[in-house]
């Protein structure tokens, strides 16, 4: 059998675990190389399964047991263009990270390691009683890595960030317990099978299940009524963290696609397309909450955190324009915003250390020393969070604009998706000129920087010019990753299938 | 037995939310852990109630989903880890920010009643 699929649980895992015992557990350059080379190792891992996967998606049988009843960990190509977006982003936060974040607590690579772990769990699993317990595991760890360093605002942000995931895991159980009080299954493709098969009273129930499933995943990747924890809670948390956060919004995002396209998806009958109607004025609003909020925030922090948000929007747009047709666009965005959101945490906390007591906020003060560099890093970055040509952002809205055909539809996305980004132009506009030009004649001290730090950003900022030059075949593999919602599903019902008669044949 | 279950649950449910919706951490801890209480007895309930059943094939007559069992298990294990770190993080909170209002800051009414209190 092929463990190539366990590796990206498996790897952050050990690491983490060996951190934390006596031969590494207080030597952080240790431990710094030792994260630096797993998640290193990670890369290659998601490039290979990008390889595999691309033939056939892969279902990896835990300890053996077969599904529906053992836990499967399933690699299609949306999982593994998900790992792959983790892997990248994870490595660069951690290339930041080195010798200013792991300085001030001793547990922070640990934690970062199991938090890694937790993603890349919730992307793997084909089981949604795991995919629960995976969700824990990468929220325990961001608990921790959040009030990491201490301080005020972080234990403010840290306590209400805690307080709402904890609701949301209660509600995650109670749906759970809904889901398969009425369909007997916690394999999502056995539970995909069996939910055309409902009577109709029964039907109403896992209705109400599913329903709440929008409810949790929307809380974690705000969606609108749900969104308010967001923006305090990643401007307070520190700048690699804040980076790796990118990415949790997504993991809501994912599983949002894996059930209401895969269990509650266009073969479940009478609960077919179940949360599309939510989905399309919830997103829409969400957009234009987050676009407001981009235009008065008032640090470069909270500008970014609101970019996230808008993000979401768009990506949860994109799952319900023409009955998820076009998917494949919100996919290509999703790669390209994730890097982007994260590097522009980045650099906002480079702009925090060189402008002294005045932070990241957009006021004028000592004119920041000439940094021709972290100015150059800025302007691709907004040009890429803002989606102006040529950078990938501007292929990502315009591949979402042309998917809508519809009248109907046209007149909710266009103009959602062009003033969201006529808005952000103005906020990353005046951020900038704040923040880089208006000032008074004195000089700032300047603050060190390490090139590593610039090298981290160098790099996930690079992702977005080989996103738009290689914009083409991403944009076919995306296009087949969002088709594998559908079809892994099946190929794991053929799998069942053709195990319980070869378990009925043999004795 | 069902209405009696089912009973226990909404109470516990609905006494949950109104504690976490309250102002202070306190009470807020407090409430997360009736209603992870009460999303472990219905996780447990969600296998069906039967008395008297085994979930073991051949131990009883009647048989138990052993499946929402182990569920319960990983789910009561889970909640007991976060209610933990929610009620360190709330101590730390408290001594951070000098109060133990969620919000960090009591609201101003509050405080100007007992500022009104302490008056004679």
């Amino acid at each position: 059998m092929n463990h190539f699929p366990l590796m990206p649980i498996l790897l952050p895992s050990l690491a983490g675990m060996v951190m934390l015992l006596p031969p590494l557990a207080a030597r952080v350059r240790a431990q710094r190389w030792l994260a630096g080379g797993v998640l290193a190792a990670l890369v290659g891992v998601a490039g290979l399964l990008l390889h595999h996967a691309a033939n056939q998606p892969q279902i990896y049988a835990l300890g053996g047991w077969q599904p529906p009843f053992g836990i499967m960990l399933l690699v299609d190509r949306l999982t593994a263009l998900m790992l792959a977006v983790t892997a990248v982003l994870a490595f660069c936060a951690c290339v930041y990270s080195a010798g200013k974040e792991d300085g001030e607590g001793p547990f922070f690579y640990p934690l970062y390691m199991f938090q890694v772990m937790g993603i890349n769990g919730a992307f793997l699993t084909g089981d949604i009683f795991n995919l629960f317990v995976f969700f824990e595991v990468l929220l325990i760890s961001s608990y921790a890595l959040l009030v990491h360093g201490g301080g005020k605002e972080k234990t403010r942000a840290g306590f209400q960030y805690v307080t709402l995931n904890l609701l949301g895991s209660a509600f995650f159980l109670i749906a759970l317990g809904t889901l398969y009080g009425t369909l007997g299954s916690l394999n999502m493709a056995d539970m995909a099978a069996k939910v055309g098969l409902l009577s109709p009273a029964e039907q109403a129930i896992a209705k109400a299940g599913g329903l709440l499933l929008l409810l949790v995943f929307g809380l974690k990747s705000a969606l609108l009524p749900l969104q308010f924890w967001l923006p305090h809670t990643y401007a307070a948390a520190p700048a690699p963290v804040a980076a790796l956060f990118a990415i949790m919004t997504k993991v809501g995002v994912y599983a949002i696609y894996r059930v209401f396209g895969g269990i509650f998806g266009s073969d479940a009958g009478a609960l077919a397309h179940l949360a599309t109607p939510w989905i399309w004025s919830l997103a829409v609003a969400t957009i234009v909450i987050g676009a407001l909020g981009t235009y008065a925030a008032p640090s470069l922090r909270l500008l970014t955190a609101n970019m996230v948000i808008v993000s979401v929007g768009t990506l949860l747009l994109a799952f319900v324009i023409d009955g998820g047709q076009h998917l494949s666009a919100g996919l290509y965005y999703l790669l390209h915003s994730t890097v982007t959101t994260g590097a522009l945490f980045l650099i906002a906390d480079q702009i925090r250390l060189q402008r002294g007591t005045t932070q990241d906020r957009l006021v004028s003060s000592k004119q920041m020393r000439p940094t021709g560099v972290l100015g150059a890093l800025f302007v691709v970055g907004a040009i890429a969070a803002i989606g102006l040509p040529p950078l990938s952002g501007f292929i990502g809205k315009t591949l979402l604009l042309h998917s809508t055909h519809r009248f109907a539809e046209q007149v909710w996305v266009w103009p959602a998706l062009l003033l969201s980004s006529f808005i952000a132009l103005i906020a990353f506009s005046r951020a900038g000129t704040t923040l880089f030009w208006q000032g008074s004649a004195k000089r700032s001290a300047k603050a060190k920087t390490r090139p590593t730090q610039i090298l981290a950003i160098v790099i996930l900022l690079s992702v977005t010019p080989v996103l738009t030059l290689f914009a083409d075949p991403i944009v076919a593999y995306s296009n087949g990753a969002a088709k594998d919602i559908r079809q892994s599903m099946q190929i794991v019902q053929q799998t069942i299938q053709e195990d319980r008669s070869s378990t009925h044949a043999s004795p | 037995m069902e209405l009696v279950f089912a009973f226990c649950v909404g109470v516990l449910t609905s006494c949950g939310v109104y504690l976490t919706l309250r102002g202070r951490t306190f009470t807020v801890v407090v409430g997360l852990t009736l209603l992870s209480y009460a999303a472990n007895l219905f996780l447990f309930a969600s296998g069906r109630l039967v008395i008297n059943a085994a979930p073991i094939l051949g131990q009883s007559e009647q048989i138990a989903d052993p499946l929402p069992q182990a569920l319960v298990l990983t789910a009561i294990v889970i909640g007991f880890a976060m209610t933990a770190f929610a009620i360190i993080l709330a101590m730390r909170a408290r001594t951070d920010l000098g109060n133990d209002h969620v919000d960090g800051n009591p609201p101003t009414i509050e405080n100007e009643m007992r500022r009104k209190e302490r008056r004679p």
